[in-house]
């Protein structure tokens, strides 16, 4: 397979992967403000500013606007163009890598993903978010399940379903960390709150917004406890957004593509898979708690960006051609 | 939908003879087309336009700043070709590329028709895209244009003409079997009886064709198309004839070239290629020969061929024969090479460098259409009748420049076809045709081709860059 074509299947599946993220994510934080009692511009700001900075995107948001209202981070988060982990930012760069790749992704896909993009287009889909948010949020969900079953469904299993898987689950590894690092970001009221209502509404909403909800009680039934929550979003291995499982999946992917052995790595992004997979094995939640939540994750969103670094150094990377040398070159052999 | 009030207008109209008298091969078409409801219609025409923006089947207009994607214009009722017409128009196309190959192959070599003087050799080798680099070389099976679309009409009388044979990277045919579909899905009852000859085959013979280019027979060739690249106009056919084919889409940077073998940059190294379907113009193919500025070729390309290891279609020079001038002698190659008479004819041309059409061309600008000898798509172009007095006298100007840059023709009255122009209901529209023909074991010709309808009332000109929609184009069997 080209470098080239790796490298955009690898964007195409993390940029539609980061698009549903931050829907998920934007429309769970939408329905919790609906909880809340006496909202002001205050209360506004603590609960939306957590989310900018969990994106990473605080400064960019702030040179654009100068308050976090449910306003301005709705846009910021969706339709912004000159934030490029906007939804529509996202959407687009997805469809963008795609059409560079048409010939190598199944035409269903490539129909999806340029449904999405012309929606998105359109006038409709600013009627919708203005007539129906949740429903707005649910047609950008759903156009990526749909990407992503279709791969599952008709797209061979060859090294570049490989690379799509890669692209996947390091962004969803990446996104996991920073759905559950909000959390770390959100002020509490007061000591008094902590375990209160607010305090299960709010973690309650961690685990939507990691669509972890339903997971999560069928094994602690109504125990809403950050720890469990905690362990479960990094350390389980059959939840398929934990930070494990992603990780473990990620492993396999890369070890498919050089058809090393599992046990052993043949380049540095496989070393790095490896080390952070056994330290996820082995890991527990009290050493997470120990080391602190914030900086636990942070560490963790280090080493994915590592394995994305090294994986890409190991498989897409061209050095670019130094035209003038080559036409030298050239030009001296047709003497 | 009916066609009660259609017209001819004394053009030869493709599907009725005379006002309300369908040519037979057209009764069919029109008795179902008859029993359609004007809602069915608008239906299936809206079904149909969704379908392709959907699908992606697009191409850019550079016009806009954004590069902006549009799908063709589409039109339903399609263009129907009787067998025993289009066994001539096979004949005469598949003369015509054998001429124009054997001319190639010739002035790259022996240049025996420029020695005889059958062509005066001053205009092979001012053409701007005669490729001194290529004198000599042996370019496999000695086949120069392997992918021709040469562009087709039909005058006053329903004879058919040469309009120009684009011999270097002819666009299009990804229409020819998107526009297929489309009607299939629209009118899927229409097919089993209708007779029409299958074009689905296209790619493969492509592919075919391109294996058998390959320097190396003895195991299986890697195949790529070479493309500029995502902003391309025509990208959107590249990636379709590559998914059709199961080759490679590459582009420049994606190649390079080690001791005269090219290779393409994977993610487990490099990996040979032995042929290209180029899409790239020679100028931007190979930096270190043509333009120097180009980043979308390949330096070394052109080592590789001469080396005899790189099969590519098409060969680089091909665009001689491209030359409007050229198609002017197109008739002589023939006649040279072949000892034989065209089958299908030229417009009558005139070459203002010729002493003897000169005087006639500059004192008739008003009467003729002007080209310019290497501007494609409708661009640089004179409609004498139509232009302004600037338009005439600047294309006066530069003819006195420059001669040996224009040809000037006839105009010709084109034949129409009904088209569906919304309210007007169906109305008479300018067509064309351009076939499609690949050249490998043997010349293949995909029965019916691209049909261009210019949709503006009375245009002549049928490029998509122009506003010009298609057709899909029926070659029945013969009865």
């Amino acid at each position: 397979m080209l470098s080239r074509v790796a490298d955009s299947i690898y964007w195409m599946a993390r940029y539609i992967e980061r698009a549903e993220n931050i829907a998920r994510l934007v429309e769970v934080n939408l329905q919790l403000l609906l909880d809340f009692q006496d909202v002001d511009d205050n209360k506004l700001k603590e609960h939306w500013d957590p989310l900018i900075r969990s994106t990473g995107d605080e400064e960019r948001f702030y040179s654009k606007y100068s308050k976090a209202t449910s306003e301005s981070v709705l846009e910021f988060l969706t339709f912004e163009l000159e934030n490029p982990n906007s939804v529509l930012s996202c959407v687009f760069n997805a469809r963008e890598n795609a059409r560079m790749v048409r010939d190598q992704i199944t035409f269903e896909m490539w129909e999806t993903l340029n449904k999405l993009y012309l929606f998105l287009k359109s006038g409709r889909a600013r009627q919708l978010f203005e007539a129906d948010v949740h429903e707005f949020y649910q047609q950008i969900k759903e156009h990526s399940h749909l990407f992503q079953g279709l791969a599952l469904a008709t797209v061979s299993r060859d090294e570049g379903y490989d690379f799509l898987q890669v692209g996947s689950y390091i962004e969803r590894a990446d996104k996991t960390t920073r759905i559950l690092d909000i959390k770390y970001h959100m002020l509490l009221p007061s000591v008094t709150d902590v375990g209160g209502a607010v305090d299960v509404t709010q973690w309650t909403a961690v685990l939507r917004s990691a669509s972890a909800y339903e997971a999560y009680h069928q094994l602690y039934v109504a125990d809403v406890n950050p720890a469990k929550i905690a362990e479960f979003l990094i350390f389980s291995e059959t939840f398929p957004r934990s930070i494990r499982f992603c990780v473990q999946m990620l492993n396999e992917c890369l070890h498919r593509i050089s058809g090393c052995p599992l046990a052993n790595y043949s380049n540095e992004a496989e070393r790095l898979c490896g080390r952070l997979l056994s330290e996820l094995n082995y890991g527990s939640v009290e050493e997470v708690f120990q080391e602190g939540l914030h900086e636990y994750l942070d560490r963790i969103q280090d080493r994915l960006n590592e394995i994305g670094g090294s994986t890409y150094k190991a498989y897409m990377f061209l050095p670019p051609v130094d035209m003038a040398g080559e036409i030298q070159v050239q030009q001296q052999q047709q003497q | 939908m009916h066609f009660q009030n259609y017209t001819t207008d004394d053009f030869f109209d493709e599907m009725f003879e005379a006002p309300g008298k369908v040519r037979p091969h057209y009764e069919m078409l029109a008795e179902r087309f008859s029993r359609l409801s004007d809602e069915e219609f608008e239906e299936k025409r809206q079904a149909v336009d969704l379908s392709f923006l959907r699908a992606g089947v697009t191409f850019t207009v550079y016009s806009d700043n954004q590069g902006t994607e549009r799908i063709m214009p589409f039109d339903l009722i399609p263009r129907v070709i009787p067998g025993d017409e289009w066994d001539l128009l096979e004949r005469g196309l598949k003369q015509r590329l054998e001429a124009l190959n054997l001319f190639l192959h010739d002035i790259y070599h022996d240049q025996k028709i420029l020695k005889d003087n059958v062509i005066p050799p001053s205009y092979v080798l001012s053409s701007k895209d005669f490729r001194r680099e290529m004198m000599g070389v042996d370019v496999p099976r000695n086949i120069y244009i392997h992918i021709c679309g040469t562009d087709l009409i039909r005058d006053d009388k329903g004879q058919y003409l040469v309009l120009e044979d684009n011999g270097r990277c002819p666009s299009g045919v990804s229409y020819v079997l998107e526009n297929r579909a489309a009607m299939r899905r629209a009118f899927p009852n229409l097919f089993p009886s209708a007779g029409v000859r299958p074009v689905e085959h296209y790619s493969e013979d492509l592919l075919k064709m391109l294996k058998h280019i390959s320097p190396v027979q003895d195991r299986e060739p890697t195949v790529a198309i070479l493309t500029p690249g995502v902003y391309n106009s025509a990208y959107f056919e590249h990636c379709f004839l590559a998914r059709q084919m199961g080759v490679e889409i590459v582009e420049g940077r994606d190649l390079v070239v080690r001791d005269y073998k090219v290779y393409m940059r994977t993610t487990k190294g490099l990996q040979q290629v032995d042929v290209i379907y180029r899409r790239i113009n020679d100028d931007f193919l190979d930096p270190s020969v043509f333009n120097p500025d180009s980043l979308l070729g390949v330096p070394g390309l052109l080592n590789a061929v001469r080396a005899g290891n790189l099969g590519l279609a098409n060969a680089i020079g091909t665009g001689v024969a491209d030359d409007k001038v050229m198609y002017y002698f197109v008739p002589r190659m023939i006649k040279y090479y072949l000892d034989q008479d065209p089958i299908l004819p030229n417009v009558e041309t005139y070459l203002p460098s010729e002493k003897q059409d000169y005087d006639f061309v500059i004192n008739n600008l008003d009467k003729l259409v002007v080209k310019s000898a290497n501007e494609a798509g409708g661009y640089g172009m004179l409609m004498g009748p139509w232009a302004t007095k600037e338009e005439i006298q600047k294309f006066h100007d530069d003819i006195k420049k420059n001669p040996r840059n224009y040809i000037a023709q006839n105009p010709i009255s084109l034949s129409r076809h009904p088209t569906y122009c919304g309210e007007l209901g169906f109305e008479g529209r300018h067509i064309d045709l351009r076939p499609y023909i690949i050249c490998g074991d043997g010349i293949k010709i995909t029965p019916g081709g691209l049909t261009r309808v210019a949709l503006r009332k009375g245009s002549l000109v049928v490029n998509s860059s122009q506003g010009g929609g298609a057709k899909d184009t029926w070659v029945l069997y013969n009865q």
